[in-house]
């Protein structure tokens, strides 16, 4: 089981990429196959597992788009 | 599970209309938290620039107004000297700071005022489409620079947390960055430290936050946050320039 979950609010998502530089697991990435309302790919979980729920990714994104939960 | 990150009480829901990647969003959220931690939000008073920063207004979650081009440490004096129990900050930037509004910001200090002002430099004029500012680094491509600054036509950048420090009513003078997830939590820290230097009444506070402009320095955000490490910090340094125990 994963330590951290990570919750996107999707619609306020730019494709910045931050979150995905930044998160030390690479548990993150691009949904190519959808688009957001701005028009962008949003940025989604890839690999759950991987996540620890050290909250870089939300630390990081300047939109407000990441919650983050931690056992 | 118990949740280490979400959105702070002292903003709204509101999506930001930042460019993708801009710093000015990540700078608003840490801003919001040490209001929230700090449990001030019924208690603070916010001045808007004119800039990207113009809308600040509509993301607080508290009282907030919109000053004239570079004139908020003049509005926020007044606020402050009528509600001294109130928090009472500014958010500028550095073509509003240091430019149009650098005899205010000089003697809001000079006088002491008992403000915190968070001060965005990202070298240039992001609103307005990329002009030189009087922060813009000497090379650096704008749109009023095509060739690079140069020395000769334009003079040197300011480096005004150190320019401010000099000022005996300065209280609590610092430069900090938001490159990376380290410095992000140090800015946040100073912030803090800011805010308290007001509520303790010990005179004027600024903490200038080196910030990107992905679109008008041509740059994804990523590169962006790279030249701030690359450039910005050599020529703006990093730390506390005056602390006033
Ligand atoms: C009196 C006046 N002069 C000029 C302008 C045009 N203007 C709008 S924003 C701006 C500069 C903004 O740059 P900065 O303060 O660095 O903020 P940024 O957008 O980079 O965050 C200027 C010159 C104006 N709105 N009012
Ligand atoms: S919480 Fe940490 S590990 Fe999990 S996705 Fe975010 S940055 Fe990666
Ligand atoms: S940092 Fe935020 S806005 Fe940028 S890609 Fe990640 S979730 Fe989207
Ligand atoms: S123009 Fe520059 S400073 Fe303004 S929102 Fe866009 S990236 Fe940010
Ligand atoms: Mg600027």
């Amino acid at each position: 089981m994963a330590k951290g979950r990570v919750r996107f609010y999707s619609d306020r998502c730019k494709a910045c990429e931050l979150c995905i530089k930044f998160c030390p697991k690479g548990a993150l990435g691009l949904d190519k196959k959808n688009i957001n309302a701005l028009g962008y790919h949003p940025a989604t979980v890839v690999d759950p597992e991987r996540c620890t729920g050290c909250g870089t990714c939300a630390l990081m994104c300047p939109d407000l788009v990441i919650e983050v939960e931690r056992e | 599970m118990k949740v280490v990150a979400k959105r702070p009480e002292s903003l709204y829901y509101k999506k930001f209309h930042y460019c993708p990647g801009c710093t000015h969003g990540i700078i608003h959220r840490i801003i919001a938290e040490c209001i929230d931690e700090m449990e001030l939000r019924e208690k603070t008073i916010g001045v808007c620039p004119v800039g990207c920063g113009v809308l600040a207004y509509e993301y607080f979650n508290c009282d907030m107004l919109e000053a004239a081009h570079g004139r908020a440490p003049a509005i926020a004096t007044g606020i402050k000297r009528m509600l001294q129990d109130n928090f009472v900050f500014t958010y500028q930037g550095d073509g509003d700071l240091a430019s149009i509004g650098m005899a205010e910001i000089v003697h809001a200090s000079a006088r002491g005022e008992n403000i915190t002002v968070i001060f965005i430099n990202n070298t240039i004029y992001g609103m307005t489409g990329g002009q030189m500012a009087p922060t813009t680094l000497i090379g650096q491509v704008t749109t009023t620079s095509p060739y690079g600054r140069r020395p000769e036509l334009t003079g040197y950048p300011i480096r005004m947390a150190e320019l401010l420090a000099t000022n005996e009513g300065s209280a609590y003078i610092c430069r900090t960055s938001v490159h990376n997830p380290a410095h992000v939590l140090k800015t946040k820290k100073a912030i803090k430290k800011a805010i308290q230097t007001q509520m303790e009444k010990k005179g004027f506070s600024m903490v200038e936050i080196l910030s990107t402009c992905p679109t008008n320095w041509g740059m994804n955000p990523i590169e962006a946050l790279e030249r701030v490490e690359r450039e910005m910090i050599p020529y703006f340094p990093l730390g506390e320039f005056k602390v006033k125990e």
